[in-house]
Order: structure tokens, then C-alpha cells, then sequence
């Protein structure tokens, strides 16, 4: 082979197309990289007759030198260019061969979980909360005066027998585990009067917790549950305004078309009473057959009524100026209808299986 | 609670034309009766009348003998010819073929029978089919298997029952026969309705819910006239809660019944559909009237009964034999109907308003009946009933109070039905003792209802409403003054008047009215750390579970709580729990949280992590609640005092884990739950509740480490306070309740932790932006050192500029030497306005070796 002269532009313009179809042809980076070397490389025609310049006549050098120039760029970009699609098919390969199976067990780890009666009582309360109410609480040992007495429990009533109510022994000491949160009624009061009688502030709170009844543990019954229980006290209350508060509730936690209707019961705290029922979440009354209201179309929350007289003078609070109503609904009982929970034991056995399915919120 | 039968119910009230039961009881919930069931008699035709033609014995191989009895029932014959196959090869008349077992009857009986595809309570299905030998077509029916009552002894014979043959067909509808199409609704009744334990009172509430026309069945005449009958005398020298136990007794004579009359087939179908037996005339219809007017009524054979009767409280050892031949040791508070047998009111005949005494029966001989109608103090009722738990029918309805007026009425249709069906004479002159005292009148403005409901009621449709319920109403200006009815004596102030206002003007018409209440502070601090609490835990791997409070003597020493252990006489005990098992509430959360842990491993579980947030209870002393206050207007003295003799039942938190916190799995090994878990679990509770807790390896014998392992377990202070243990639960305590080796568990005290932190604010340090520097340190130390007091030395030694020091190795081998161990310690150091330089590193590194080596002898390895 003789050396290319700088000058032979022929022999130059051959020796760019053979180096541009030499990185056309190279399929990946290693075949570029010898196409490279072999067309820029330091034996390469171009190369070598680019170092001849320096030799050539001084009226020569400059022609030469730009035709060279030239052609080096040409082979410059194309290879540039080559480079730069070869490697991003390259990274593309790269990118499918890593790909895993997202199918795989990921989390080897504990998941933990809330149970439901907690995280239904919080979502509840949040409901009253938002309307400004304040959650009450009180003590689940509690003296017999708040169970009943203050309640307006004559001393014979039956549900201070022993069947129902948890004594504290020894039998005397007057003590017993509260068989609702009512007495909780009483405590809110007690320690919110002088706000409403010095500052008009009505009181408005509700009381959750855990409550005690000696029946045995059934599909459908237990000795430990929970209530919540709604009291409200101020000047000028009336039934509507506890209508009113629950249909607000029942829309809060089962959409905007949930509605109560009250029927008259008795309670001996509150006078009126009502059984407070809702229409059937589910089939809206529509379905003989639903198996949320058993085809009645409502569903039973619990009692309400007016706070009797009597509580609130046992509170301190003169009936003739201030009005109240209270309403209570069993956690469980909720639970139950609104997540389709169909034995009461799932929720108190401990089985964390149960608590697994509903996960941190409900 | 009582059962109506609805055509009972139409005898006092026009029941919608063409309700169905579904109605009368959806019309009753809306006045406050509320639905228990409906009843049917749950039998489905055919069921027919029957006349035995022939009735033929046959020993079985068994040594039974059966009946085959050919059946006249009309219209439901078989065509005379063979019978069916195997009893094809006789001929016989136009009939059916039954085979019976019962033996109560013969030839030309009358008979009920169920045929082929009818059906029974049960549901039973009725086919034919073959047995002993013989096609069968059914049954001959006893009274049990129809829901008739518990008679199985024999089948019906219907002429024993009351039936006359004369009104008998063969083939006849025996389904309204026997009142079998009959529909009784039951319901509930609330305390302050005793009136509605009646079909009088439960027809009153009808015509209240629906405007139907009312007719009370206690608006008859009394013939006669009170004066001196049977001589009675009350003479109640220790009345309970200063009521007298009798304030009414009417007693009057009839002579010369029938004891051997039957009762009507009617009246025996009406008690048995209200759920009570039949026993005999005389009985039958001091029920009745029961059920009818709701006045309970007793009847005595008057020639074992000695004047006067005397009503009185129980002495002291007395005893009584009740109807139902039980003998009863009385009590001084249990009020007696006695008789003077032996002396003045010497032999109880009777514990008032519960049961009669079997001294005075009436039996199948008596021809003269002495019967008494009392008006009794429900509370003293109450009692006896309880006291004895001798709950009655009777009882049921006196201890929720009976119209005081309605004794004459009650022994009037009562003697009006016996001598009905039992003959005899009755006495013109009675006794009625009538001690009740006079109604007092409630003042009440009219305008109170609409004030209390938010409807805005009328003063006629208020005074309507109080008169329809029976009140006497009249109107002063703008006060009514009402006197309510004798049958409601719970309206007892202008409250109950408004809600019988409510109920009768209707509880649909209430508006729906939102009321605004004062802007709230929100949840208080101990609610939302509680919350957090809560959420941390369960976040990290931990599962929320509700144990019950109840627990055994025997986990205490499961749990080697220690015999003298000051805590186990503070335990609070149940007077009456659940399981005499179990009388104990739990003094920490752990004693009955492992339940929910051993509840999980029986079910096949092997990792288990749970835990429960909740009160634990121990009497802060063993109190008594102070009974110095009559409950009117309390003071914050008497909350205080009874505050105080409540037992201790603060908020904790505990959890329990075993088995693996990390599942063996395709991309790693498996990691047990370990103490550190423990612990880490409760450093989350420590963080949640914003407070910083001092660790120590054990109680400085302050209380045990039960149930934990002494030496691993972490012992968590706050000011001196012991607040919580995390570590590894005890071996033997493992080995006592079953759990896997080397579980691990925590428990805290939440209560006192969050008052520490409660309205405590964190006054925020800057935060440098200066480059950090850190240095590693491997100190050789007594393998007795604990470790976390030689971070505390290195923490110190900076002189301000260590920002966070922390053991990454403890390596203990043969390099390190016997009785010591190498900690390797990471160290960040930072300041607050310069890059540290090389030489104040190294001056920090320094004295970070000197203060060890100071303190604990320690060598930079």
C-alpha cells in the first residue's frame, strides 16, 4: 500500500467513506473501538498523511491542512454520533437484563395492625371532635352513686342486681365495674358546670370506653364492651336538636343520605326516650332479604332521650334553666353491622387475624 | 314479656280492618312497645277432625303394641275398597288408615289428625308412609306435637278437651277448631308500663297508635257492695322504704262451685297461646283475668282458710310451703298473707304478690272459693321476688305497679267466669280494705312539651294527648293541673307528661335540627399521645388486641409473683365474676394479654406479636365508698371522697412477642423477636409519650422483675418512678403458661408519662450546618461495665462538641483476655460555628480516652 498524500483529495474522500462505513457497519462498542483505532489510529492512511503535511512545499501546507482538517471532523462526528447510539442501546440492554420480579414476597417483616373497636371509637369520636364536642373519660372502677344513683336508678331497680352488674368485693364497698359510660355523663358535668354558669358555655362531650356486664360470651354477647355515649347541656335544647345531632352522625360515618327515626322507650336517665334506629346503610329498606337489617330496613344504634331532671340536679345543674339530651351506641354493635362482623368473638378473642383486616384505620 | 293473642286483643280494641300481625306490632313500636316475635302455631294443613271407625291392637316383635286404626275424616276419605299396599288384601270402608302408639283412646273417639302433606311445628313435614306392617296416612296428634301445650301422655280426645261431639265432623277443619290459625305477638315492655302487661293496657297503647276505638274491659259492673265479708287486716309494722305493702285487698266469696267444670276449650287455647298452662277451672280464670285486666288474683279453698286474714311482714325464722310444694325460709322484709289459724294471722297462706302457699289450695274438691285482688308496694314485690328468685307472673306485674283500681273490677269478671262455667253463688257483701292514698296533682305549663321536644304542640293537642292517656286535665291560665289515671302511677311529674305528649302527638314528626355547640379545645394531650401511642406500635410490626380484665389466682403464681408480694392483697376480687375461675381483675396488662398470645399459637400461629393498650387495677387501699351523702346536689367533697375510695386503674400499654420479628424468605434468613425488640418497643412508647426514661438492669429491689427474666430485662424510671420492664419473660414462666422459650414482652405505665409531659414544650437547639467529623474508639473495659454509662462518660468528655456517640461492636474472645470485653464506639463531633480542625479532633479524641480510661479503667485497643 503507498501512503496517502494529504494532497490526493481522491485517496482522502475514500479513506473518510471507509472509516464512516466502518462505524456503520461496528454493531457494538468493542467493533466501534477497533474501527476507530483502525481508521483514526496512529496507522491509520488519514493519520499518517496527516503527519506528511509538515513535509509538503510551504504553499501546499495550508490547502492540505484544511482538507485534512475537514475530513478528521467529518470522521470526528460520525463516530461521535455512532458512540452515542450504540451505547444507548446498550443502557437500554442494560435496563431489561436487570428487570426483577415484583411478584416476590417483599416484606419479611412484622405488619402490625389497630384493632377495630379502638380505631372505629377514634373515627367517632373525630366526627364530634370536628363539631367541637370534647371526648369525656372516666374511671372503668367506679363508685355505684355515678353508676346509678346519680342516674336516677332507684336503689331497687333491677339492673343493680347482681345479675348484670360486676361488684367489687367485698360486696358492701359500694364499688363496681360501670355497666355503661353513662357515669361519665355525670363526671363531664361536674366538672364543666361553672363554665356554663359563668360563661354560658354549653356543654357538649362525648364518652367513650370500655363498659362491663356479667353475660356470657356469645355470638352476640360479651362482658366487656364499649359505648359511646353523647351528652349534651345548655340553655334551650330540645329533641330536635338530638335528632339532629344524630342524623349528622349517621351521615358522617355512613354518607350523606343516612337517616334516624326515634321510637319511644324508657331509660330512667333520660325522659322522653327514644330507641334511636337507622335506615339500612345497606338496602335503604328496599331488600326483604338484606341481611344487615334482617329486611326490616332499619337498623337499632341504641337509647337517647332528654337527660332527665334528676341527673342534672344530681350534677349541679338546675333543670329549670338548662335542658340536655344524651344519646349511647355500642362500638361492637357498630362494628358489627357496618363491617359485616358476624360473631362477637372474632373481636374480643385476641386473634390477631381479625384485627389484620382492617389494617391502621377504618 | 306477655304474648297477646290478637283476637284477644280485637275483644278490647277494633284492630285495623285487614292488619296483619306485622301491622298491630309496627303500630305498637311506634307508641314504645317494642316487638319480641310473632307466633304462629306453626301448623299446616290438612289437619282434621277424626272419628275412630275401628281400631285393631298388634303386638310387635319390640314388645310394643301399636294401633292400626281405620279413621272416618269425611271428606279426606280413601274410597271403601282395599286399603293400600301392604294393606291391599282387606277390604275397607271409605276411610284412612293411621297407625297410633297411643293407647288413651277406643272406637268411636274423636281424634285429630294430620295428614299427608301438612306439617308441624319443628318444622315436621307429614307424609304417608309404611310402618309395622301397614300403610300409614299421617297422624293422630297429642297436643304436644301441635303446639298445644306439654301433654304427650296421649293424643287429643277432643270431647275430653271441652268439645261437645255434637258440634264434631268427620273431616272438619281442625286448625280453627283448636285456635291453631291463631297469631300471638309478643313485645317488650319497658319498667314504666306495667299497665301493658295486659291486653287491657296493650289495647289502650293500640287505640293510641292508631285512633282505633278503644273498650276497656275493666268498665263492668260490680254487683254487690263492700262491707264486712272475710275479714282482712293489714298490719305492716315495718313498711320498706316507708311505704306500707298493702294499700288494697278485696276478697269475696263464692259457694257452692262445681269443682269438677272444666275450663272452656277457649280459654284453655288462650292461656296456653299467652304461654301459661292450664291447671283447672278455678285457676284457669284467675289467670285469665290476669292476662285480661293485669290484676293478679289468688284463689283459696275457703274452708282451709281461717278468719282474719292477716297482712303482714315475716317474722324472724319463719318459713312457708309454696304452691309449688317448695318450702321457703322467710324473710323479715318479705310481706305474708296469713290466716289465723292457730292465732291471730298465725300460719302464712301466701308470700304477697309472689305465690300462693299450698296450705289453702283450691283442689278438685273445693266448692267454696274465697278470691283476693291486692294492691301491692311494687318495691316490697321486688324484693321478695328477687330475694327468693321466685320471679311469678304474678310478681312480674306488681313489681312494675297495677291499677289501684282495679281489685273489685278483677274479682267481678273473674266471679262472672267461674260461676259461667262452674256454677255456685256469690256473696252479695265483700271486703275491700282501701288504704290507697289520693293521686297528687302535677302542675305543668302547657307550653312545657313544645319546650322540651322542639314541636311546637298546641295547648289542645297537649291537653288531648294527657286525656286520651286516661289524665284528668284542667286548664288555670297558662298552667295545666293534671291528675293522671290509677294504671300509670310512673307519671310521677311534668317530665312523664311530656313524653306522653311526645309518643302520642308522634315521634316521626320531630325535626332534624343540628345545634351549634361552643368551639372545643379538641382532643386533650393524653388523648393524642395515647393515639400515638397506639399507632407507633402498630406501625412497628405490633398487632392491637383486647384480652379480657378477668384472671385466675392460679397466674398470679404463673407469673411468680412472689407469696408475700405486697400487690397481692391489693388485687381487686369480683363479688360476683363471670367464672369462679377467674375473680380476679388483672394488676398489669400482661396477666391477661398472654391469653390473646396463647389463643393465637393454639391456632397454629408461630410468630406472634400483640399488644394491648387499657387499664390494669390495684386498690390503692381497700376502700369503701363513703355513704355520708343522700346523692341530692353533690359536692365536689363528696366527689372527692368518692374519687378516693376508688381503686388505682391506671392506663398502660403491653406487648408480647415470640417467634420471628423477620420471616425466613427467598432473599434473606430469618430474625427472632429478641429482648432488644422489647426494649426498642418500649423506647417507641418512651418517644410517643414525649418523655426521657432512665434504664437500669434491675428494680434496686423496689418491686420484683416478675414475670422477666432478672437478667434481661430493662428496668424503665421516670423521676424516681418506676414506669415499665421490657425484656425476656422468665423461663419458668414461659414453661407455666406455654409459651415458646425466650419470648420477649414489655409493659408500661402510661398514665404517669404523659402527666410528666403534659404541657411541656421543647425549646428547639440550633441546627449546625458545620462539616462533621467522626472518630471511631474500641475500648477494652470489665466485662461488667455496662455500656451505656461509658457512652454517657464519652458524651461528656467533649466539652460540648460530641454530637452523638454509639456502640457498633461488643466483642468478647480469647485477643481481649478473660473478665473483659471491647466496645467500639462511633463518634460524631461537630461544632456550632466552625469546621473542627485536625488538631481539635485530635484534642477531643484525647479526652475522650482519658475520661474512660479514668472512669473505667478503659484501654484503647
Amino acid at each position: 500500500m503507498t501512503d496517502l498524500s494529504p494532497l490526493d483529495a481522491v485517496g482522502v474522500e475514500d479513506a473518510v467513506q471507509a472509516a464512516l462505513a466502518a462505524f456503520a457497519q461496528a454493531a457494538t462498542l468493542d467493533e466501534l473501538k477497533d474501527a476507530r483505532i483502525a481508521h483514526t489510529g496512529d496507522k491509520a492512511a488519514l493519520t499518517l498523511a496527516n503527519r506528511g503535511i509538515k513535509d509538503l512545499e510551504p504553499a501546499d501546507k495550508a490547502a492540505a491542512g484544511k482538507a485534512m482538517g475537514a475530513a478528521r471532523a467529518t470522521i470526528g462526528r460520525a463516530l461521535a454520533a455512532r458512540t452515542e447510539e450504540l451505547e444507548a442501546e446498550r443502557d437500554a440492554r442494560v435496563l431489561i437484563e436487570e428487570a426483577v420480579d415484583v411478584t416476590l414476597p417483599v416484606n419479611r417483616a412484622s405488619v402490625g395492625a389497630r384493632h377495630p373497636i379502638e380505631t372505629m371509637q377514634d373515627r367517632m369520636c373525630d366526627v364530634f371532635v370536628s363539631m367541637g364536642w370534647e371526648v369525656a373519660e372516666g374511671p372503668e372502677m367506679e363508685a355505684e352513686w355515678f353508676n346509678f344513683d346519680a342516674l336516677n336508678f332507684d336503689p331497687d331497680h333491677p339492673a343493680r342486681e347482681m345479675q348484670d352488674t360486676f361488684f367489687i368485693d367485698p360486696p358492701d364497698s359500694g364499688l363496681l365495674l360501670r355497666t355503661h359510660t353513662s357515669p361519665v355523663q355525670v363526671r363531664a358535668a361536674l366538672e364543666r358546670r361553672e363554665a356554663l354558669e359563668e360563661h354560658g358555655h354549653g356543654i357538649y362531650v362525648i364518652c367513650p370506653g370500655k363498659t362491663f356486664r356479667t353475660d356470657e360470651l356469645d355470638a352476640t354477647h360479651t362482658p366487656v364492651f364499649h359505648q359511646l355515649e353523647g351528652l349534651a347541656i345548655d340553655k334551650g335544647l330540645t329533641m330536635a336538636h338530638l335528632k339532629g345531632t344524630l342524623d349528622h352522625f349517621v351521615q358522617a360515618m355512613f354518607g350523606p343520605d343516612a337517616v334516624t327515626r326515634l321510637r319511644p322507650s324508657f331509660f330512667p336517665f333520660t325522659e322522653p326516650s327514644a330507641e334511636m334506629d337507622m335506615r339500612c346503610f345497606v338496602c335503604n329498606g328496599e331488600d326483604a332479604a338484606c341481611r344487615t337489617c334482617r329486611g326490616t330496613g332499619w337498623i337499632e344504634l341504641g337509647g337517647c332521650g332528654m337527660t332527665h331532671p334528676n341527673v342534672l340536679i344530681a350534677a349541679g345543674i338546675d333543670p329549670d334553666k338548662y335542658t340536655a339530651f344524651a344519646f349511647g351506641m355500642g362500638i361492637e354493635r357498630t362494628l358489627m353491622f357496618r363491617h359485616g362482623v358476624t360473631d362477637m368473638r372474632d373481636m374480643v378473642e385476641g386473634d390477631v387475624r381479625f384485627s389484620q383486616q382492617f389494617g391502621m384505620e377504618i | 314479656m306477655p304474648k297477646i293473642p290478637l283476637t284477644w286483643l280485637a275483644e278490647s280494641v277494633d284492630l285495623v280492618p285487614g292488619s296483619t300481625p306485622e301491622d298491630v306490632v309496627t303500630a305498637l313500636a311506634r307508641i314504645g312497645l317494642e316487638e319480641e316475635g310473632i307466633h304462629g302455631s306453626g301448623v299446616k294443613g290438612p289437619l282434621v277432625v277424626g272419628r275412630v271407625m275401628s281400631l285393631v291392637k298388634e303386638e310387635q316383635s319390640n314388645g310394643k303394641t301399636i294401633n292400626y286404626c281405620r279413621v272416618d275424616v269425611g271428606e279426606h276419605n280413601d274410597p271403601a275398597g282395599p286399603g293400600r299396599k301392604p294393606d291391599n288384601k282387606v277390604e275397607y270402608p271409605s276411610s284412612r288408615g293411621i297407625v297410633c302408639g297411643a293407647h288413651n283412646f277406643v272406637e268411636g273417639d274423636w281424634v285429630v289428625v294430620v295428614l299427608p302433606g301438612a306439617e308441624l311445628p319443628g318444622p315436621f313435614p307429614i307424609s304417608g308412609r309404611k310402618t309395622y306392617g301397614h300403610w300409614s296416612d299421617g297422624m293422630i296428634c297429642s297436643a304436644r306435637e301441635l303446639g298445644l301445650g306439654d301433654d304427650h301422655t296421649g293424643i287429643i280426645v277432643l270431647t275430653d278437651m271441652g268439645f261437645d261431639a255434637a258440634d264434631l265432623t268427620p273431616g272438619q277443619d281442625a286448625i280453627a277448631l283448636l285456635g291453631l290459625d291463631e297469631s300471638t305477638i309478643e313485645i317488650n315492655v319497658t319498667p314504666d308500663r306495667g299497665y301493658s302487661f295486659s291486653i287491657r293496657g296493650v289495647a289502650r297503647e293500640y287505640a293510641h297508635a292508631t285512633g282505633q276505638a278503644f273498650t276497656d274491659p275493666a268498665a263492668l259492673p260490680v254487683s254487690g257492695a263492700a262491707g264486712a265479708g272475710f275479714e282482712v287486716l293489714i298490719e305492716d309494722a315495718a313498711p320498706v322504704r316507708g311505704t306500707v305493702g298493702c294499700d288494697r285487698f278485696v276478697a269475696r266469696i263464692l259457694r257452692g262451685f262445681d269443682p269438677t267444670a272444666a275450663p272452656p276449650a277457649w280459654m284453655r287455647q288462650r292461656l296456653e297461646a299467652a304461654g301459661m298452662r292450664s291447671i283447672s277451672l278455678a285457676v284457669d280464670v284467675t289467670n285469665y283475668v290476669m292476662l285480661e285486666l293485669g290484676q293478679p288474683l289468688h284463689a283459696y279453698d275457703l274452708a282451709k282458710v281461717t278468719a282474719p286474714i292477716v297482712v303482714r311482714r315475716a317474722s324472724s325464722g319463719e318459713s312457708i310451703v309454696t304452691l309449688d310444694d317448695a318450702e321457703r325460709a322467710l324473710h323479715v322484709e318479705d310481706l305474708l298473707i296469713t290466716d289465723s289459724e292457730g292465732g291471730h294471722g298465725a300460719r302464712p297462706i301466701g308470700m304477697a304478690g309472689v305465690m300462693g302457699g299450698a296450705s289453702t289450695e283450691v283442689s278438685e274438691t273445693t266448692t267454696d272459693i274465697l278470691l283476693e285482688a291486692a294492691h301491692f308496694d311494687p318495691i316490697t314485690i321486688a324484693r321478695t321476688a328477687r330475694r327468693h328468685k321466685l320471679g311469678s307472673e304474678a310478681s312480674r306485674r306488681f313489681e312494675r305497679a297495677v291499677d289501684t283500681a282495679l281489685p273489685p273490677v278483677a274479682v267481678q269478671r273473674a266471679l262472672n267466669l267461674l260461676v259461667e262455667f262452674g256454677g255456685g253463688v256469690v256473696e252479695d257483701v265483700y271486703t275491700d280494705v282501701d288504704d290507697v292514698p289520693t293521686i297528687a296533682e302535677i302542675e305543668m305549663d302547657w307550653d312545657y312539651p313544645a319546650r322540651i321536644v322542639g314541636v311546637p304542640y298546641t295547648a289542645e293537642q297537649v291537653i288531648d294527648s294527657l286525656t286520651e292517656v286516661g289524665c284528668a286535665v284542667e286548664r288555670d291560665g297558662e298552667v295545666l293541673i293534671v291528675t293522671r289515671p290509677t294504671w300509670r302511677a310512673d307519671l310521677e311529674g311534668r317530665i312523664n307528661l311530656v313524653e306522653e305528649v311526645a309518643r302520642l302527638q308522634g315521634y316521626e314528626g320531630l325535626p332534624s335540627v343540628l345545634p351549634i355547640a361552643p368551639p372545643g379545645r379538641g382532643y386533650t394531650h393524653s388523648q393524642l399521645v395515647r393515639k400515638s401511642v397506639a399507632r407507633s406500635l402498630a406501625e412497628a410490626g405490633l398487632t392491637q388486641v383486647l384480652s379480657y380484665p378477668f384472671i385466675s389466682e392460679k397466674r398470679l403464681d404463673d407469673l411468680l409473683l412472689p407469696p408475700d408480694d405486697a400487690r397481692r392483697d391489693l388485687v381487686v376480687r369480683l363479688a360476683n365474676p363471670l367464672s369462679a375461675e377467674l375473680p380476679l381483675m388483672r394488676p398489669g396488662l400482661l396477666a391477661s394479654l398472654v391469653d390473646a398470645v396463647k389463643v393465637n399459637l393454639g391456632r397454629g400461629a408461630q410468630d406472634v406479636a400483640v399488644y394491648e393498650t387499657g387499664r390494669a387495677y390495684l386498690q390503692s387501699r381497700i376502700g369503701k365508698v363513703p355513704s355520708t351523702f343522700s346523692g341530692e346536689g353533690i359536692t365536689p367533697d363528696d366527689v372527692e371522697a368518692l374519687n378516693e375510695a376508688l381503686p388505682g386503674q391506671i392506663r398502660r400499654v403491653a406487648g408480647i412477642m415470640t417467634g420471628n420479628k423477620v420471616a425466613a424468605g427467598w432473599d434473606g434468613h430469618a430474625t427472632p423477636w429478641k429482648w432488644t425488640d422489647a426494649m426498642a418497643m418500649a423506647e417507641r412508647v418512651e418517644r410517643a409519650c414525649g418523655v426521657v426514661l432512665e434504664i437500669t438492669p434491675d428494680a434496686h429491689g423496689a418491686i420484683t422483675t416478675a414475670p422477666f427474666h432478672p437478667g434481661r430485662v430493662a428496668v424503665y424510671w421516670l423521676e424516681g418512678e418506676l414506669v415499665g420492664l421490657a425484656g425476656e419473660l422468665h423461663p419458668k414462666v414461659c414453661e407455666n403458661l406455654g409459651l415458646p422459650a425466650r419470648t420477649v414482652a414489655f409493659e408500661m405505665r402510661l398514665d404517669p408519662m404523659i402527666d410528666e409531659s403534659e404541657g411541656v414544650l421543647v425549646t428547639a437547639s440550633p441546627v449546625s450546618g458545620q462539616v462533621l467529623a467522626k472518630e471511631d474508639f474500641a475500648f477494652v473495659v470489665a466485662s461488667d461495665v455496662p455500656a451505656g454509662a461509658l457512652v454517657d462518660v464519652v458524651l461528656a468528655a467533649g466539652d460540648g462538641l460530641v454530637e452523638d456517640a454509639r456502640v457498633f461492636d461488643v466483642y468478647t474472645g480469647e485477643q481481649i483476655g478473660e473478665g473483659k470485653k471491647s466496645l467500639a464506639i462511633n463518634v460524631k463531633m461537630r461544632d456550632a460555628d466552625h469546621t473542627l480542625s485536625a488538631d481539635e479532633v485530635l484534642e477531643v479524641r484525647n479526652a475522650i480516652i482519658a475520661a474512660a480510661s479514668e472512669k473505667f479503667g478503659a484501654v484503647l485497643r
